[in-house]
């Protein structure tokens, strides 16, 4: 499968997704709040800061909410790469969290590594499992041990069938390899290296119970595959860029947003991720989170819009920009890059 | 109503709480406590649930539990064989019920 941009697809344009999801009726997500005696959301103290250093992915999986592939070129530069450490020195943001496309493909990837753990923070990579084993990522892996980079890796399905129509043909085989791999190198195995799991659902529909899935995956990838991994975390799938081309394809936008309204959570909805999270883009611009970043909606347009604006002037607290899609964070237990929020 | 089975019923579920409250709550807690993770994982009751929702051929029972299963992680292989286990159930309760037949045939005949 090709990438949205690449053949020139209607929802390509994030200005078309957010029209795509106006039509289906459902209300904007101010309203939802309000109407469910949840404030609007404003942000916290930043915990978390995720940087996305570009859109290049050795995968185009079905559900990609960045679009991502590998004809994709947008890329970090390594000014924008020290800016990322300056903001890193200046403030005690206690994670760095690097994202992608395959962020270990960005020519930035081991320097923002580097830095973020020379300064002390916990840094997490968003891996998709399949990267490690590329010919070009020799010692990628102990890279990471040595550098005690926690791994987050997508696996929707501890089953073939799902991984693979999720994320392409043979994925599933070579990420339990990536996890085998991982696994030699000491993650997963309660020795401080830590490699946790994403399930996300292979179609129209929400996660189960995150607790109840850890069990089926554990059990399942131990005896039938011999590797093991930290924890698992359900993100649900959100309604844009490739997902929701799916779900248009399948007549499902509007049974989607139906859903994602009918199961909406104020609990989680208090805890939706972009409170605690700052999200820098490829070229330095800044978003309430990475969905945010994808539907090209930049933060609040009263403070700093990008990394230099940001070091410049200073101002991390903002309100958050919301649109339809963020009914995704909100239904059923609620979602976010950490997981289920309740 | 010109049918006996309609989709949008399964939503109207709930009002099986109506008119006996007390009963309802009962029935729910109930419910919800057999469903819940325990020495099976929640995808695996679901998986029961769908064999046996097909042995009931219980329509609404059917789509809730092909939902539940593919949200609680099991894929349409699994799905399959777990309608099959019920197939299989149902087709030997009745073939085994022949013994009943021949051991009836085998006293009154000749
Ligand atoms: S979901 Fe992840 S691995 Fe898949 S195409 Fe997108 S960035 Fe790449
Ligand atoms: S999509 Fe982003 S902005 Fe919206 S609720 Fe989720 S994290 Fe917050």
């Amino acid at each position: 499968m090709p990438s949205l941009l690449s053949v020139r697809h209607p929802l390509a344009s994030p200005t078309e997704q957010l029209r795509t999801l106006a039509r289906t009726g459902a209300p904007a997500f101010d309203a939802v709040l309000e109407s469910r005696g949840v404030a609007p959301l404003e942000t916290r103290a930043i915990e978390v800061l995720q940087v996305n250093v570009g859109k290049l992915c050795n995968q185009t999986c079905g559900h990609c909410h960045v679009d991502a592939g590998p004809d994709r070129r947008e890329s970090m530069t390594h000014e924008t790469a020290e800016q990322v450490v300056e903001l890193l020195t200046r403030h005690p943001i206690p994670t760095l969290d690097i994202t992608g496309g395959a962020p270990e493909l960005s020519p930035e990837f081991r320097f923002l590594v580097e830095a973020g753990r020379r300064l002390g923070r916990r840094v997490i990579d968003r891996c998709n499992l399949t990267v490690l084993l590329l010919p070009s990522q020799d010692g990628l892996v102990p890279f990471l041990a040595e550098h005690r980079v926690d791994i987050v890796a997508s696996l929707p399905s501890f089953r073939a069938s799902g991984t693979d129509t999720q994320r392409g043909e043979g994925v599933f085989a070579k990420s339990v390899a990536a996890l085998r791999r991982l696994n030699d190198a000491g993650y997963g195995t309660g020795r401080g290296l830590v490699v946790d799991l994403v399930h996300n659902p292979v179609g129209a529909f929400l996660p189960g119970t995150q607790a109840s899935l850890e069990r089926d995956y554990r059990r399942e990838l131990r005896d039938r595959h011999g590797v093991v991994f930290d924890r698992l975390l359900t993100i649900a799938n959100m309604p844009i860029s490739r997902f929701l081309e799916f779900l248009e394809r399948t007549a499902n936008t509007g049974r989607y947003m139906d859903l994602l309204l009918r199961t909406f959570n104020p609990a989680a909805a208090a805890g939706v991720m972009c409170r605690t999270h700052l999200s820098v883009g490829w070229d330095g611009a800044l978003y309430d989170c990475d969905f945010n970043q994808m539907l090209e909606l930049p933060v609040d347009p009263g403070g700093p819009a990008t990394l230099r604006a940001l070091l410049e002037r200073g101002g991390l607290s903002r309100r958050v920009r919301t649109d339809r899609h963020c009914l995704g964070c909100t239904a059923g237990a609620g979602s976010s890059c950490g997981g289920a929020l309740e | 109503m010109d049918t006996y089975y309609c989709p949008h019923d399964l939503s109207k579920f709930a009002e099986m709480g109506k008119n006996r409250p007390e009963l309802w709550a009962k029935y729910m807690e109930y419910y919800s406590a057999v469903f819940a993770d325990g020495a099976l994982t929640e995808r695996e009751k679901a998986l029961i649930a769908l064999g046996v929702a097909h042995s009931v051929q219980c329509p609404y029972c059917i789509d809730a539990y092909t939902n539940a299963c593919l949200e609680k992680g099991a894929d349409l292989d699994q799905m399959t064989e777990a309608v099959h286990v019920a197939n299989a159930i149902r087709g030997g309760s009745s073939l085994v019920h022949g013994v009943q037949m021949r051991n009836i045939a085998e006293k009154v005949g000749m």
